[in-house]
């Protein structure tokens, strides 16, 4: 009975090591959770249609930027608007080398990431000096200034019209051409990404992170270099924002700059605070609400005689009035409606 | 008073320290010595915080010396001064209000991991063996401190006086060997304050830390100082034993106003009148 009881709840549990105690699914219960998310996704991309799986496509490329961002603002404490912008140094850098160098998309990959880790570590400095609403206006100036290039620097750039003819992954006879295929790259992706990052979170580096978000005094006389890892972060948010920008350009297959502007920034920012700052998982979910949203907004409309000319409107309007009530009735987002619900069935169906 | 400076391992020798218009230290030096509970006392806006923070690196004196074993930290960074042994708690409390007891107490041990961005990502072989040591020593101290029932609470939801001991708990994770105070005992009940003095009497007397402690209940500075200097609008008035500064004029002025010379002087000629 007693074990049983172990297998369902966190508070039957005891560990006998600190390696136990600090894993990051602590209990079977959250282990099989986690075994079973997996499992669907991996049925999902066997058996979805199409047009779902394009949809999911979105949803993972998004949750893997939507997550590098996370890592800057929510855990970090520096708020950025230049996310489409380095989003965009990633798409293109990898556009170009692969279709103007010819390198295979799988050195194409970390080479965007790190080019856009080496961008965001530079557009990083001022947050030495500035925090809040000045360091904001300081990565305007980012989103800014890498727009201008991306729109006038034609030769490597293509201008307006951005690159096309971006080439399909492909690892020997295995072309990743189809939404299928893509899905299990972009699932990889997103396991990567999460992963690591869980790991960071829960490691000294990730905590001098959210050290200097609470309290950047207090995270400078214990020891934490505040410069250093502001830099840092901007560099590890920005690699991870760039290695989402090369999986969009390897699936969309054309890279153009209106793909890459201000709104983009905002619409990402939408996705960590609907989500949950600070959180791994919050990520994924904003993403996935915000990609949806439209969708399901248009579904409706389709249902509905006379709106339908109105969606675009309406799916403008759905982004602002989503992000107002979150940060009304949840300003927590997501993650911590999940929280919520998982801690009240902790003792479920006890009282206490 | 020389013999005292020749063997300090920790002084401040002539600091000056104004913003604009406002003088904060007016020339304050001071010798600790290896072992010992030196206490700070004075007034409000005295500069004995300003004295702290100039110590942790957070200010940076206009004049002076700084120096720690021999060492000039004057104008250090922070996190410099950190790596040198030297921790702190702060005035009102500034502890990472989003994390839990145990996330706290880690970044204590920053200074003495070495795990990067990737050996965080990774997590694995020796990056994790460094976590669980690191959590072995943290261990300890939740066990010294007696916080093992909160050690997974965020520490924004914690009580005033529990947070006071954790953040406690976090600068001796840095395993200091000078350790600063700023009114570890400050709004703390009688009991509370009993537990934060029998806490540092022992860090000071089990694990060999010095302490620099300001507080402002004289009953408890009298208790466990060996050694007391005396701030007033930025200039040190007196130091000595706590007897020593008790008894000092100096330091009766500082307190109770000029009047109580006049006070005593009529008291005086009062008890001088041969009674009718």
């Amino acid at each position: 009975m007693s074990s049983a009881i172990a297998w369902r709840r966190e508070c039957g549990t005891f560990h006998t090591t600190y390696a136990a105690d600090m894993a990051l699914r602590p209990t079977p219960l959250a282990r099989a959770r986690i075994a079973i998310v997996i499992f669907a996704a991996l049925a999902f991309g066997a058996l979805a249609g199409r047009y779902e799986l394009s949809i999911a496509n979105q949803v993972g490329i998004a949750a893997v930027g939507a997550l590098g961002l996370n890592v800057l603002v929510g855990f970090t404490g520096q708020i950025s608007v230049a996310q489409g912008a380095f989003l965009g140094v990633g798409a293109y850098t990898s556009a170009y080398l692969t279709t103007r160098i010819g390198v295979p998309f799988w050195v194409a990959l970390p080479a965007a990431g790190l080019v856009t880790a080496a961008v965001g570590g530079i557009f990083g400095i001022p947050s030495l000096r500035l925090k809040g609403l000045y360091l904001v206006i300081a990565t305007l100036a980012a989103q800014v200034v890498i727009e201008w290039f991306m729109i006038h620097l034609v030769p490597v750039t293509g201008g307006s019209q951005g690159i096309f003819g971006i080439p399909a992954p492909a690892l020997g006879p295995l072309v990743f051409d189809t939404e299928r295929a893509y899905y299990f790259l972009t699932l990889a992706a997103v396991a990567l990404a999460v992963l690591g990052c869980a790991n960071l979170f829960r490691s000294r580096a990730g905590r001098a992170f959210i050290a200097i978000r609470d309290q950047d005094v207090a995270a400078s006389v214990v020891g934490v270099d505040v410069f250093r890892y502001k830099i840092t972060a901007f560099m590890v948010s920005s690699f991870i924002v760039g290695a989402a920008g090369a999986l969009q350009a390897h699936h969309d297959l054309i890279v153009s700059p209106e793909n890459f502007n201000l709104a983009v920034s905002i619409e990402y920012l939408g996705m960590v605070i609907i989500g949950g700052l600070g959180t791994v998982s919050g990520s994924l979910y904003g993403a996935a609400f915000i990609r949806l949203l439209p969708i399901a907004l248009a579904t409706v409309a389709r249902s509905v005689p006379g709106i339908a000319l109105n969606v675009n409107v309406l799916k403008e309007a759905a982004f602002g009035v989503a992000i107002i009530g979150f940060l009304i009735l949840e300003p927590r987002g997501i993650a911590k409606v999940w929280r919520d619900i998982k801690d009240y069935f902790r003792l479920w169906p006890f009282k206490y | 008073m020389l013999a005292r400076g020749m063997s300090a391992q920790f002084s401040a020798a002539d600091l000056h320290l104004r913003f604009g218009g406002v003088v904060a230290l007016a020339g304050v030096s001071i010798d600790v010595e290896r072992g010992e509970i030196f206490a700070i006392i004075g007034p409000n806006g005295a500069g004995k915080t300003s004295l702290l923070n100039a110590v942790s690196g957070l200010y940076r004196p206009q004049r002076g010396r700084i120096t720690l074993e021999g060492r000039d930290i004057t104008g250090l960074a922070p996190y410099r001064v950190a790596k040198l042994g030297v921790a702190r708690s702060f005035q009102n409390i500034e502890l990472f209000a989003g994390m839990s007891v145990l996330d706290n107490l880690m970044l204590g041990r920053h200074v003495h991991m070495r795990g990067g961005v990737l050996d965080g990502a990774v997590y694995w072989g020796r990056a994790r063996a460094e976590e669980v040591r690191n959590r072995e020593v943290v261990e300890d101290i939740i066990d010294f401190l007696e916080i093992e029932h909160i050690r997974k609470h965020v520490v924004g939801t914690l009580p005033y006086g529990l947070q006071k001991r954790v953040e406690l708990g976090r600068a001796l994770a840095v395993e200091p060997r000078l350790l600063l105070l700023d009114e570890p005992m400050a709004g703390m009940n009688l009991e509370e304050k009993e537990d934060m003095a029998r806490f540092v009497l022992d860090i000071n007397e089990e694990r060999g830390v010095t302490v620099v402690l300001i507080e402002h209940d004289m009953g408890v500075v009298m208790d466990i100082s060996s050694h007391v200097a005396v701030l007033d609008f930025g200039k040190k008035i007196a130091q000595g034993t706590p007897d020593e500064v008790r008894a000092d004029p100096n330091v009766i002025k500082a307190y109770l106003g000029e009047e109580s010379e006049a006070i005593r002087a009529a008291e005086r000629a009062i008890a001088a009148e041969p009674v009718a």
